[in-house]
C-alpha cells in the first residue's frame, strides 16, 4: 500500500546485524484480561538484538497492547517477560529500569505540548539518566539533526506538522539511547504525505542495527525492512515468517483474509 | 459561459485583492459588531439607552455632588440632597482598613502589607533573576508578617481582638489563598491516585468539608474546637479561622485541580512513563504544569470566592469591613448612612478580585503555547 512511498528508500539489509545469542526481548506464555475479556491469549515471542519485527492484525487483536506489556504501560496477569534479561514484576524499580532501556513512539505522537522540542528531549536524560543539561542538549540536538528538525528545537510542538512532531516523538526516545524502540502505529495519525518523512527516520534506525518492534499497517515498510512478520488475530499470534514468505504465501485462513483486505484497495 | 462554470479552471493566475470597502477598519468593525441585523441593532440601542439613564446619576452622586468633609450625616445632607457623604469614609477609613488596631502602631501592618508584596514577586515574576533565592525568602514571609502584625520578640504585643477591617480580610484571605492550593494539589493528586486507602482519606475530606457550610466550620473554629482541645489549650481565634477556611477552599480547589488532571490526554500520563520518569517527577514535570494552566480560570474563581467568604467572619464577631459597619451606625452621627460604607467596602473588594482575576487572564495568555 505504501510502496510508492518507499519506492526510492531502499533499506539496505546488509547493514543489519542480528545477534544469535543475544536476546533482547522474550516474552513466554503471557496471557492478560481486561475484566472477563481474554485480551492476550498465551504469547510466547523471542526477539533477538537486531532483529526488526512488524506486527500486524485486525484491530482489536491486541498487537498494541501486547508491545505496550513490554514496558508495563499495560500489565500482564499471566507469563512472563523479560527485558534485557531484566525480569518485569510489579517491582517499581526493575520497572523503572526497564523503561529507561526501552523508547516507544506513539500513534498520537504525546510529546509534552507545555514544553520546547529540545525540552521534550533533554527532560528524561536529565531527569532520568542525571544528564548535564548541556550535555542533555548536545545529545538532543544531534538526534533532532538525524530526524531532520534541528531548526524547530525552540519552537512549541503544537506549531509543528504531524510528520514532524512524530519524528521529534522518535528522537525524544533515541535521546535516551534505548536498546529496544516500540511503535505503536506511529503513522495512522499521519496525513499521507508526512508518513514517508517518518518511515525514512524509521528505516534509517533500523539500518544501524536498533531492535525494533513495529505495530503497522504499512505493508511496503514491513517488506523492505522487517526481517520477521506477525500476524495476531483475537489476542493470539496466528502466524509468523519472514516478509516475503508472508505477504506471497500466507498460511493461516485469517492471514489470508486480512491481507487480501488491506492490500486489494 | 454555462458549459465553462461547469468545468470551471483558473486559466491566469489570480492577483490578491483588498477586501470590499467598509468590511475592515473601524466603520467594518462597527457595522460588524453592532448594526449586524435587526436584533442587534435594537440591542445596541437598547444597550446605549441604558448606559446613558444610568452613569451620569451614579457619577453625579460619587462624584459631582458627594460631600466629602463633614462631621455628621445630618451636616452631609444640609449641603446636598442627592449626593453620597463621603465625610464618614475619610473620618473612619482607618478603622475600615485596620479594625481597632493601636493607631501608633499602624507602620507595622502597613509595613507587612508592603513586604507582601515584594514575597509575591518571585511568585508570580517567573523571569525575575536568581528567583530560587528570592523563592526562598518569600517562604520567610508569613512568619515575618505574623511577627509583624502579633508583636511579640521586642514588638509590643498585639491581641487578635484589636485586628480587623482590610487587615482581617487580608490575613485571612491570603493565608487561606496560599495554602489552600498546595493542600488542594495534594488532595487531587490522592484522589486521582491508585492507592485505595489514600484515596478514600482524600475522598472523605473533600465530601465532608464541601457538603458543610463555611458558616458551620467558622461556628465549629468558635465554639467547638474549645471542648475538643485539652483544658488550658487555646488556638487563637484568627488561626483556628484561618484554618477552617484553608480547608474549606482546599476541598474546593482539590476538585477543580482533579478537573485538570482528568482533562489530560491519557497519553501525556503515558509517554511521561514511558520515557522512565517517576510519579512525582511525571506529576511535577509534566502532568501538574498542564493540569493547573488548564485550571487556572477554576483555580482563581475559587481564590477571588475565597477572599470574598472572608466576610463571613463577622457571624463569628469578627471585625472584617462589613462587621464595622454596626459599630460605625452605631455612632449617633452617623446612624443611618448605609450606602456609602457598604459602597467603599464593595470597592475595596473589587480592587483586590478584579486585580487577581487580570493576573490569571495574563497568566493564561503567557502559558498559551498554541496547542489545543
Amino acid at each position: 500500500m505504501s510502496d510508492a512511498n518507499l519506492a526510492d528508500v531502499q533499506a539496505d539489509r546488509s547493514k543489519m546485524q542480528i545477534s544469535d545469542t543475544d536476546v533482547a526481548i522474550e516474552i513466554t506464555g503471557m496471557n492478560k484480561w481486561y475484566g472477563d475479556f481474554h485480551v492476550l491469549r498465551d504469547i510466547n515471542l523471542k526477539v533477538m538484538r537486531g532483529e526488526r519485527i512488524v506486527i500486524c492484525g485486525p484491530s482489536g487483536s491486541g498487537k498494541s497492547t501486547m508491545i505496550r506489556c513490554i514496558n508495563r504501560l499495560e500489565e500482564h496477569q499471566k507469563g512472563q517477560i523479560v527485558v534485557d534479561g531484566i525480569e518485569l514484576t510489579s517491582d517499581l524499580k526493575k520497572i523503572d529500569e526497564i523503561r529507561r532501556e526501552v523508547g516507544m513512539c506513539f500513534q498520537h505522537f504525546n510529546l509534552f505540548p507545555h514544553l520546547t522540542i529540545l525540552e521534550n528531549c533533554t527532560l528524561a536524560p536529565i531527569w532520568v539518566r542525571k544528564m548535564p543539561k548541556k550535555q542533555a542538549e548536545e545529545i538532543a540536538m544531534h538526534y533532532l539533526e538525524r530526524v531532520k528538525i534541528p531548526e524547530q528545537a525552540n519552537k512549541y510542538p503544537g506549531q509543528l506538522s504531524g510528520g514532524q512532531q512524530q519524528r521529534v516523538a522518535i528522537a525524544r526516545s533515541l535521546c535516551m539511547n534505548p536498546k529496544v524502540m516500540l511503535f505503536d502505529e506511529p503513522t495512522s495519525a499521519l496525513d499521507p504525505e508526512m508518513i514517508k518523512e517518518v518511515l525514512d527516520v524509521m528505516i534509517g534506525l533500523a539500518e544501524e542495527g536498533m531492535t525494533m518492534l513495529c505495530v503497522t499497517h504499512e505493508m511496503g515498510f514491513a517488506r523492505k525492512v522487517a526481517n520477521r512478520v506477525i500476524f495476531m488475530d483475537q489476542g493470539q499470534i496466528v502466524e509468523q515468517n519472514e516478509p516475503e514468505p508472508f505477504f506471497t504465501n500466507p498460511q493461516h485462513e485469517r492471514t489470508q483474509l486480512f491481507l487480501s483486505q488491506i492490500l486489494n484497495h | 459561459m454555462s458549459e465553462n462554470n461547469f468545468a470551471f479552471v483558473s486559466t491566469s493566475e489570480k492577483p490578491q485583492l483588498p477586501p470590499p470597502q467598509g468590511t475592515t477598519g473601524a466603520i467594518g468593525w462597527v457595522r460588524e459588531n453592532l448594526f449586524s441585523s435587526p436584533l442587534n441593532t435594537i440591542l445596541t440601542l437598547l444597550s446605549i439607552f441604558a448606559v446613558y439613564s444610568t452613569v451620569p446619576g451614579v457619577v453625579n452622586w460619587a462624584f459631582v455632588d458627594s460631600v466629602w468633609n463633614a462631621n455628621s450625616l445630618d451636616e452631609c445632607r444640609a449641603l446636598t440632597e442627592n449626593g453620597a457623604c463621603w465625610a464618614v469614609i475619610r473620618e473612619r477609613y482607618h478603622q475600615f482598613l485596620f479594625g481597632f488596631y493601636p493607631s501608633e502602631l499602624y507602620w507595622r501592618p502597613i509595613l507587612a502589607f508592603v513586604l507582601l508584596f515584594l514575597a509575591l514577586v518571585p511568585a508570580l515574576w517567573d523571569g525575575m533573576p536568581k528567583r530560587g533565592t528570592a523563592l526562598m525568602a518569600s517562604m520567610a514571609y508569613p512568619f515575618v508578617a505574623f511577627w509583624l502584625i502579633w508583636g511579640g520578640f521586642g514588638l509590643e504585643p498585639v491581641s487578635s481582638t484589636k485586628l480587623g477591617g482590610l487587615l482581617l480580610t487580608m490575613i485571612i484571605g491570603v493565608s487561606g489563598i496560599s495554602f489552600s492550593l498546595p493542600i488542594g494539589i495534594v488532595l487531587a493528586l490522592s484522589r486521582s491516585s491508585n492507592l485505595p486507602i489514600v484515596k478514600s482519606l482524600a475522598v472523605i475530606f473533600i465530601e465532608f468539608i464541601r457538603g458543610v457550610p463555611l458558616i458551620t466550620l467558622l461556628f465549629v473554629a468558635h465554639v467547638l474546637l474549645n471542648y475538643f482541645l485539652p483544658k488550658g489549650v487555646n488556638f487563637d481565634i484568627v488561626l483556628r479561622v484561618v484554618i477552617m477556611v484553608t480547608f474549606f477552599a482546599s476541598a474546593y480547589m482539590a476538585e477543580v485541580i482533579r478537573g485538570g488532571l482528568a482533562a489530560l490526554p491519557k497519553g501525556q500520563y503515558e509517554a511521561a512513563d514511558a520515557l522512565g520518569l517517576s510519579y512525582w517527577q511525571s506529576m511535577r514535570l509534566i502532568i501538574l504544569p498542564q493540569a493547573l494552566k488548564i485550571s487556572i480560570p477554576g483555580i482563581v474563581n475559587t481564590f477571588i470566592g475565597l477572599f470574598k467568604d472572608t466576610t463571613l467572619v463577622l457571624i463569628i464577631g469578627l471585625m472584617d469591613p462589613l462587621g464595622l459597619v454596626a459599630p460605625t451606625l452605631a455612632d449617633q452621627r452617623w446612624n443611618g448612612i448605609f450606602v456609602e460604607l457598604y459602597a467603599f467596602i464593595a470597592f475595596m473588594f473589587f480592587i483586590f478580585c478584579f486585580a487577581m482575576s487580570r493576573y490569571s487572564m495574563y497568566l493564561e495568555r503567557k502559558l498559551h503555547t498554541g496547542h489545543r
